[in-house]
């Protein structure tokens, strides 16, 4: 293997290699997968000079420790998190120059869920069906970091962006997230229609990359019996039979048999990717424009 | 024909069964190929097919409400044989659902021809069609925590091959050494919506 690699030190809790995703094999049964906070994750490629194509680290909850072989340019951001190189403390949300055996860390997140690591050049593991994403859900691409991993670089694009702090949305102190009634809200009584966007949910910490899990109010159904199989969108709010709303994130199946009463607005999902376990949702309905 | 909207970008066309979402499906391929529909999924499903990634949903829906689409199967669709050895722990159980003898279960297997009708669960997993109504079968009344990759299985109307170990709660009736999904290969799916699939049996019934 060349320099051009980047050692992991401390993988964290959970950290994928994601990108774009690879959407349009959802016939295949193979989900759309990619970074969930997706402008965070293009801002850091910016901030480095990488086109938003390239693959990033996302991180979850506790950030990394990574050593690159030879110097780079990395760019922190997501998540608000501390950042250091060697130990001193290092600029978050702006491009960072890493020495050649230097040691980053990525701090805990201080708000927020995800941190995203750019580095110059990108991450090049090799591509499955056009992306280097992590799937957790059916285990396409690389498996997530664990300590020793070494993960290869691509060649810089260019000139890394030069701004001293980039802003960045605040992760979310309630989740707000604007739904469009459907397809099957028929399957549930207009009470529970009511209840899902006028009371308020918690963000449960069993979500994952594959849904964001809440705690609240059961939905009722106006019918029993199964509903079969149908095709699922990012952002889909399926109810499973104990009645608590899931949003479908990138790494959902494409088909489900449970149905969906509403579907998130894809504008607001970035910041349900931020969203701590605890944290208030309210769904709110708007109309499909 | 129901149109439903699904969120801003989507639409879900729900239509009375499984052969009428499998001609719709073939439909919306054929129309996507000959540049009369921009789309970025079609997703077939039992008695559906989703619709991703419009630009103009609410101009799709009015077209495909005005649309006459064709009740038939479209023929000559690739056919994939698998060889299989009718070898399953649950061979007997299907042997009794079905009120006959294993081999016979194996044998009726063996002469149907299968239909993909839709893909999902897994990358590479198809729901296929084909049995008459009086072979359909429950769903195992506890999954199993592992399915060895290969296993040919039995739920309601479907026959499915896990194409890797995982979890499943389906009906194992059999073994291929078929690979069902290998990202490396072009196309990497085995079984896409639409495959003729004919299940080849080798070695004896009940294992070899």
């Amino acid at each position: 293997m060349t320099d051009r690699a980047l050692a992991v030190v401390r993988a964290g809790a959970l950290t994928t290699v994601q990108d774009l995703g690879r959407p349009g094999h959802a016939h295949l049964g193979v989900p759309r997968s990619g970074a969930l906070d997706a402008p965070a994750a293009a801002l850091v490629n910016r901030l480095v000079g990488n086109p938003v194509t390239a693959a990033v680290l996302e991180t979850t909850l506790n950030g990394c420790a990574l050593r690159p072989r030879s110097a780079v340019t990395v760019a922190v951001g997501g998540a608000p998190c501390a950042v250091s190189v060697d130990g001193r403390p290092a600029a978050w949300g702006a491009a960072v120059r890493v020495p050649a055996g230097a040691l980053l860390e990525v701090g805990a997140a201080v708000a927020g869920v995800r941190s995203y690591v750019a580095v110059a050049g990108g991450i090049t593991v090799e591509p499955v069906l056009g992306s280097r994403s992590t799937d957790l859900l059916s285990g396409l691409g690389p498996a997530p970091l664990a300590g020793g991993t070494v993960l290869p670089l691509g060649r810089p694009y260019g000139p890394h962006a030069r701004v001293d702090v980039a802003p960045q949305p605040r992760p979310p102190a309630e989740l707000v997230l604007r739904v469009t009634p459907g397809p099957r809200a028929d399957w549930f009584t207009p009470r529970a229609l009511t209840v899902f966007t006028s009371r308020p949910y918690r963000v449960s910490p069993a979500g994952n990359r594959i849904g964001l899990r809440t705690e609240g109010p059961a939905l009722e159904r106006a019918r029993t019996g199964e509903l079969p199989s149908e095709g699922m969108v990012l952002g889909a709010v399926q109810v499973p039979p104990d009645g608590r709303p899931v949003v479908f994130l990138a790494d959902h199946p494409t088909t489900g048999g449970y149905p969906v009463i509403a579907v998130v607005r894809h504008r607001d999902l970035p910041a349900a990717a931020q969203a701590a376990p605890g944290t208030p949702v309210r769904f709110l309905a708007v109309g499909r424009r | 024909m129901r149109i439903l909207p699904v969120g801003e970008s989507a639409l879900l066309v729900e239509v009375s069964g499984g052969q009428e979402a499998e001609a719709l499906h073939a439909e919306l391929v054929r129309r996507r190929a000959e540049g009369l529909l921009a789309v970025r999924e079609i997703v077939p499903a039992a008695r559906t097919v989703l619709l991703d990634g419009l630009a103009e949903p609410d101009r799709v829906a009015a077209e495909l409400a005005a649309a006459q689409v064709p009740p038939v199967l479209p023929r000559g669709e690739r056919i994939v044989e698998l060889p299989v050895r009718y070898d399953g722990p649950d061979l007997g159980t299907v042997a009794a659902h079905w009120g006959v003898p294993a081999r016979e279960v194996a044998r009726v297997h063996a002469a149907t021809e299968f239909r993909v009708a839709f893909c999902g669960f897994a990358p590479g997993f198809g729901y296929l069609t084909g049995l008459p109504e009086r072979c359909h079968v429950p769903r195992r009344s506890s999954p199993r925590t592992a399915v060895p990759a290969g296993a040919v299985a039995l739920a309601g109307a479907y026959t499915g091959v896990y194409p890797r170990s995982s979890p499943g709660g389906w009906q194992l009736i059999g073994t291929t050494d078929a690979v069902l999904w290998d990202h490396t290969r072009v196309p990497a799916a085995l079984l896409t919506p639409g495959t003729r699939v004919r299940f080849v049996p080798v070695g004896r019934v009940g294992g070899s």
